[in-house]
């Protein structure tokens, strides 16, 4: 075949793993392949969650994203303008533009504080904080280190978000950090979430809520959070009532990618690429692929997602260019570690159709599902090793794959 | 899932009290629904989102997100939750005859 054009959107790690992956598939003379970003950096989000507490430095999560594409890769280092579907062009900041056969879009989301009423306003990084982006992990370690009491509220917003357990699993490290330091007895922590439920999924609402009893976190549900007063310390909701604060960690709300507003068709109304959910190609037109948080595929938005999907899309992307049938092969599946403090952490792992589930994983020999355990956290800790070393470089990894697995699972549903 | 019936018509509601089949929906299950859930008289304003909810489930198979309400419906958010306290999307998603709104993953 003439050799064909390629062109990523975004070098995280959904566009870093597409990337290797379909350069190892495709000769130098069969494709060229493009990578496009803003930015050099490369954050190993998962690691994001623990700077607040000083147990990781930003200097050992961020790494260059040009050394995590392979060879014969031409990465760009440039805002995107707009994506012009009819023409199959990408127009770059700069002015220049590149042309595809195939476009793959792994741009992410973007937070956006500012659809909140107040909360990018005063007080922002003083008294109010996310560590959902590297300088804000920075400025809330700084905050916590001069906590000295008070009420700490942990609030997301709204869904979608990235790693929903995340929020969560802060508050639960909040306690522990606050009860090294001997200032827990004078902090009350409160979680506070538009949803029902601590957890979005049922079966972890069942199983898991004790955690937050056990740790007495004080839980405020169905609270729609519409204003924030950053200096008074008072989030208030849409129908008025009020949690106060002295210190607030948020999750902002989070939209696509700006560019994909700026792209006629590309996106929905916050953004998101409207995305077939097993083949992951774009709805938008058929040379357009679409994975990781940058989609609006009805699962979590998280690492492991985008790890499950590069697989199924680099094979629709082949079968695509060789006019094959698409492979519907993408289940849904997602797995995480949630930690919860004290060394040990919680692992739950699902697919579209099937909740978390008790057992082991990924088979009868492997790390307990949905129990507290050492090894848990420490295969949390492992997993940045395996990141960068392993899935970056688009590495098939023995028994994890896109499939949900269910050797070692309890409860399985029967099929019919 | 139990059947029952609201202003004549038979209709199939779930634990949570959403309907299960969209079809069995007409304006006067609306209104029916609206009252027994807190909201008396349904201005132009509720059936604007009610019907927009509605065909946005009927069309892509899933019921719009708050935010997306407040973008696309062109009611925006804030009086969203006036015309339908506590929760907007679940309350007009009941309202307009469709199932709970998924949103949370």
């Amino acid at each position: 075949m003439a050799r064909k054009q390629i062109v990523i959107l975004g070098g995280g790690t959904g566009g870093t793993m597409t990337a290797n992956r379909l350069r190892r598939r495709f000769d130098a003379d069969e494709a060229e392949i493009h990578v496009v970003d803003r930015d050099d950096k490369h954050v190993y989000q998962p690691g994001l969650l623990f700077v607040p507490f000083g147990m990781a430095r930003l200097d050992e999560i961020v790494r260059p994203r040009r050394r995590q594409l392979r060879d014969g890769v031409v990465f760009h280092e440039q805002e995107i303008d707009s994506v012009s579907i009819e023409r199959d062009e990408v127009v770059l900041a700069d002015g220049a533009v590149l042309y595809y056969d195939v476009l793959v879009v792994s741009t992410g989301v973007r937070l956006q504080p500012e659809e909140t009423d107040g909360l990018a306003g005063p007080g922002w990084n003083e008294r109010v904080f996310t560590f959902y982006s590297p300088e804000g992990a920075e400025a809330l370690r700084r905050a916590l280190e001069r906590f000295d009491g008070g009420r700490l509220v942990v609030n997301l917003v709204d869904m979608p978000i990235k790693c929903p357990v995340a929020p969560l699993e802060f508050a639960f490290l909040a306690d522990w950090y606050l009860r090294e330091r001997d200032v827990r007895g004078r902090t009350e922590i409160v979680y506070v979430t538009p949803l029902d439920s601590a957890f979005t999924k049922p079966t972890c609402a069942r199983e898991l809520t004790w955690l937050l009893t056990e740790k007495e976190i004080e839980l405020v549900t169905d609270f729609n959070a519409g204003e924030v007063d950053g200096v008074g310390g008072k989030l208030v909701s849409y129908d008025g009532s009020e949690v106060d604060f002295d210190l607030l960690v948020t999750v902002p709300l989070h939209g696509g990618a700006a560019y994909v507003e700026r792209s006629p068709g590309l996106g929905d109304a916050l953004g998101f690429v409207p995305t077939d959910k097993q083949t992951l190609q774009a709805v938008a037109k058929p040379n357009v692929f679409a994975l990781g948080d940058a989609t609006d595929v009805p699962t979590s938005k998280a690492g492991s997602v985008a790890h499950f999907e590069a697989e199924v899309l680099a094979e629709n992307v082949a079968r695509y260019l060789d006019e094959q049938e698409l492979d519907a092969g993408y289940d849904g599946h997602a797995n995480c570690f949630i930690e919860t403090g004290f060394r040990k952490a919680l692992l739950i792992d699902f697919n579209y159709d099937i909740e978390p589930l008790p057992g082991r994983f990924p088979a009868w020999f492997g790390l307990p599902l949905m129990r507290e355990s050492h090894v848990n956290h420490m295969g949390k800790l492992l997993f940045q090793w395996m990141y960068w070393n392993a899935l970056l470089p688009g590495r098939d990894i023995p028994g994890i794959g896109p499939a949900m697995p269910t050797r070692g699972k309890k409860n399985l549903p029967v099929a019919n | 899932m139990t059947m029952t019936v609201i202003a004549d018509s038979p209709v199939d509601l779930d634990a949570e009290g959403f309907m299960t089949d969209s079809s069995q929906w007409n304006e006067q299950v609306a209104e029916k629904l609206a009252s027994e859930n807190g909201i008396p008289e349904l201005t132009d304003r509720h059936w604007l989102v009610v019907r927009f909810m509605r065909e946005r489930y009927l069309e892509t198979g899933t019921a719009p997100s708050i935010r997306s309400l407040g973008k696309e419906s062109g009611v925006p958010v804030k009086e969203l939750y006036q015309l339908f306290p506590k929760g907007p999307a679940k309350l007009a998603a009941k309202i307009g005859g469709i199932p709970k709104p998924r949103g949370c993953i």
